[in-house]
């Protein structure tokens, strides 16, 4: 709800500065006639025989992808619910998601969406300084640069605010040291929101800041972790005396927490599939869309009923999944739902998903674990995907945390006894 | 319920619910069952002023919606039903309502019927399942025969929704040329209604033998080509409703319960505050997010006749059939043992969601029935 006072504040912003009165917004009819004409003349078509979101394109794919950016950014369609003023086009959800619907026959820099533009775009928005927006929002939403997020560490990713990684201030620049891990897409951004520990005197969530910090410094060791499905989208960095601007503070020193529980909401929305700062969607093709009808016809069960049976609540779920973030969306937006409402969309985008791999390791029966060395490994992918079926708990906070947020607070019940609140950060216990 | 009610819906839903709340409260729903009671005329008669059985009839046949959008209004009052486990015959008289709607602009004139029902001073209910079979609508076994100009109709009916009570039958039967359906009223000799024993505190249910029953042509709903039609829409009808009736249950249910793990203390501190059962809250509100969300949007479709009300009407089923109960069990299991007692009302829930989710599919059917319209 704060999230989307900030929003229609910016709008309101934009309109005070003169370029754009909001009740002279370009229609959304009148702007998806605009965009699908831009498109068709200016972003390259998906192409068959290409290979897109997978793991092997990766690389490829960052490079691409900035470019695109640009191209989206010199064409007047980049940051469509950004405001102007940073480059933004200071329109509402409902023009972003016309445009995403007229984007799906073309590429689009869909690997800028999350974390940069949805999570840490979305905190700077709201909590960064002018100067910091003009540079980092602006930059992020012209495609120059790519924002990622240093939050998790090896001693806690549920436990955020129990974060070890210190920065000493020292004259005009802060200098950092400890570790930052699970940071997706690190490798290839240019600067990272880093949440780090300035007062040790303080209660935990008292003697936090968020820094802007270079992804890629001299003192800063960054290498990919790999998972158990063989991707390596995430990145783990050790600093060692990294030194940055005084300047790159985001909001006041030691209230950096309440800096990070906004990217947090940032990221729980992004996650959960209701984010305006989203363009584009993936193209049918690839492993992620591959339906349980297509799973059953291919392994020729399509007309056993057990397996039409697990199809169609396959079908259903993900049917509901879709009504049930629409529904919560309305929800906050209009203020009768509370923001941690965004928790119960992240536990839906674990159960449901998870469902999924559940019925089609069991329609895929043995051609789920083994296959052809040439073949197209379309169901040996099921098998994989298998691997990582828990991510989708753990990912963007785990649902265990989800499932405090959801009854203590859209349910009001009594909060978790904590043995660290309010007791100085240097005093509480940690283990090995 | 819907988050986008327009202001009319929304006084329109206080309104039933002050009225269900004075009228017919739960204390009233145990002891009409006491009493062996299905329900009161009068309730029913009031209800029918309030506009129970007219949102679903154009305003050229007499009828009128609240908002515009009939069906929604209509979805409004069910879950409100739902809510407090309330008697009367909202749903089979509405089914059959749909049907005698649906085949007005091609069949023989039914306005007589519309107006009885849209009153109240009447009451009908769709007899379509037959002994020992499943749901078969399109082929049944209870026969229509030609003889002149009428039909004779033989066979049997179960599982009817207000078989005693009921002034019409909407009879789904085989002709020679298919299958159709015939409005028939109860009193006519050689109509013999048995009732049977049901789960659900105050609905009552019967089986109907139609020994050669003869009605005149004008009896038809529609014609032979739209009689499959009209069946497709009772029955979307029917199981929509159902799914609003089924969350009013369960946002009732959940809501007392989450009460409870307030007001419940063990071991020196509420029952909310073990993590534990804090996590199984959470999933459960998420699930009432859920099923109330495509309660919505399958209401909306059927309000729309949307291409997909078919589909969407059949994941809501699935979805709430299986969940309701789910919900509800995982409520009673919250209360301890006071949940599995008479006193405590959780059972006249557990009542109304096991009928609903029973009755014009079972979630396993629905789920069959996805397969199907998916194309698989």
């Amino acid at each position: 709800m704060f999230a989307i006072k900030m929003l229609v504040t910016n709008i309101a912003v934009t309109s005070e500065f003169g370029e754009f009165m909001s009740d002279q917004l370009e229609s959304v009819e009148d702007f998806r006639i605009r965009a699908r004409a831009w498109l068709s003349g200016n972003m390259p078509k998906l192409d068959p025989a290409k290979e897109y979101n997978t793991n092997q394109v990766a690389d490829r794919e960052w490079v691409e992808h900035r470019e695109l950016q640009k191209k989206l950014f010199a064409g007047g369609f980049a940051g469509i619910c950004f405001p102007k003023e940073y480059g933004g086009q200071g329109l509402t959800p409902a023009h972003q998601t016309a445009f995403t619907e007229e984007s799906t026959p073309y590429e689009m820099p869909l690997r800028l969406n999350v974390p940069s533009l949805s999570i840490c775009s979305g905190m700077l928005l709201d909590m960064g300084s002018e100067e910091q927006k003009q540079k980092y929002l602006r930059g992020a939403i012209s495609g120059e640069l790519i924002l990622c997020q240093f939050l998790s560490e090896p001693s806690g990713g549920s436990d955020l605010a129990g974060l070890l990684t210190r920065a000493q201030r020292d004259g005009d620049t802060y200098v950092i040291n400890g570790q930052k891990c699970w940071s997706t897409f690190a490798y290839a951004a240019d600067f990272a929101t880093c949440l780090v520990r300035t007062d040790w005197d303080a209660p935990k969530h008292r003697g936090l800041s968020m820094i802007i910090v270079p992804v890629h410094d001299d003192a800063t060791h960054l290498q990919r972790v790999r998972m158990s499905d063989g991707s390596d989208e995430f990145c783990e960095e050790f600093f060692t005396d990294l030194v940055v601007p005084a300047g790159n503070l985001v909001g006041t020193e030691n209230d950096g927490w309440t800096v990070g529980q906004r990217q947090l909401f940032y990221e729980r929305q992004a996650v959960g599939g209701g984010s305006p700062y989203v363009s584009g969607r993936p193209a049918t093709r690839g492993g992620s869309e591959v339906t349980v009808a297509d799973v059953a016809r291919a392994v020729g069960k399509d007309k056993d009923p057990a397996t039409r049976e697990l199809v169609g609540w396959q079908t259903a779920l993900d049917t509901v999944m879709h009504q049930v973030v629409k529904r919560i969306t309305v929800g906050m937006t209009s203020g009768e739902y509370p923001a941690m409402s965004s928790s119960m969309m992240r536990l839906c985008h674990a159960e449901i998903p998870q469902n999924r791999m559940d019925i089609m390791l069991d329609i895929a029966g043995d051609q789920a674990v083994t296959s052809e060395e040439h073949g197209d490994g379309y169901l040996r992918n099921i098998g994989i995907q298998y691997l990582m079926r828990q991510g989708a708990s753990l990912g963007g906070g785990s649902s265990e945390m989800s499932r405090n947020m959801v009854s203590e607070r859209v349910l009001m019940m009594p909060r978790e006894m904590a043995a660290d609140r309010d007791v100085p950060f240097r005093e509480v216990r940690r283990g090995r | 319920m819907d988050l986008e009610l327009t202001e009319d819906q929304k006084l329109f839903r206080n309104t039933t619910a002050k009225f269900l709340d004075n009228e017919l409260p739960i204390e009233k729903v145990r002891a009409l069952n006491k009493a062996g009671g299905g329900f009161p005329a009068e309730f029913w008669a009031q209800g029918a002023e309030l506009g129970w059985a007219a949102l679903l009839v154009p305003e050229e046949l007499g009828g009128g919606s609240i908002s515009g959008n009939g069906f929604q209004d209509l979805a409004i009052v069910a879950e409100e039903f739902g809510r407090l486990v309330s008697p009367g015959p909202l749903l089979p008289v509405n089914t059959v309502i749909a049907g005698l709607v649906e085949g007005a602009a091609s069949g023989p004139d039914h306005s007589a019927e519309i107006e009885a029902l849209m009153s109240g001073e009447s009451v009908a209910t769709w007899a379509v399942y037959e002994p020992k079979e499943q749901w078969k609508p399109l082929n049944p076994t209870a026969t229509a025969r030609k003889d002149g100009d009428n039909y004779i109709i033989s066979g049997v009916k179960d599982r009817v929704e207000i078989g005693s009570e009921a002034d019409y039958f909407l009879v789904t039967a085989k002709t020679e040329n298919g299958v159709a359906n015939f409005i028939v009223p109860s009193n006519l000799g050689n109509v013999v209604i048995e009732p049977v024993v049901a789960l659900d505190f105050v609905r009552h249910f019967a089986t109907v033998r139609f020994n050669e029953v003869s009605v005149p042509a004008s009896a038809m709903v529609g014609t032979q080509e739209t009689a499959a039609e009209i069946v497709e829409r009772m029955f979307q009808v029917v199981v929509a409703l159902q799914c609003a009736e089924m969350n009013g249950a369960i946002n009732r249910v959940f809501e007392f319960t989450v009460q409870w793990a307030f007001d419940r203390y063990s071991f020196g501190r509420p029952l909310a505050s073990y993590q534990a059962l804090k996590h199984r809250f959470s999933d459960m509100r998420t699930w009432i997010e859920c099923c109330n969300a495509t309660a919505d949007e399958a209401v909306k479709a059927v309000n729309n006749r949307s291409e997909n009300s078919a589909r969407l009407v059949s994941v809501a089923k699935a979805y709430i059939g299986t969940k309701s109960v789910q919900i509800i069990q995982d409520c009673i299991q919250m209360h301890g043992g006071l949940g599995v007692t008479w006193e405590h009302d959780c059972h006249l829930y557990l009542r109304r969601a096991t009928t609903d989710r029973q009755f014009f599919g079972t979630p396993a059917d629905h789920k069959r029935r996805i397969a199907d319209l998916i194309g698989l």
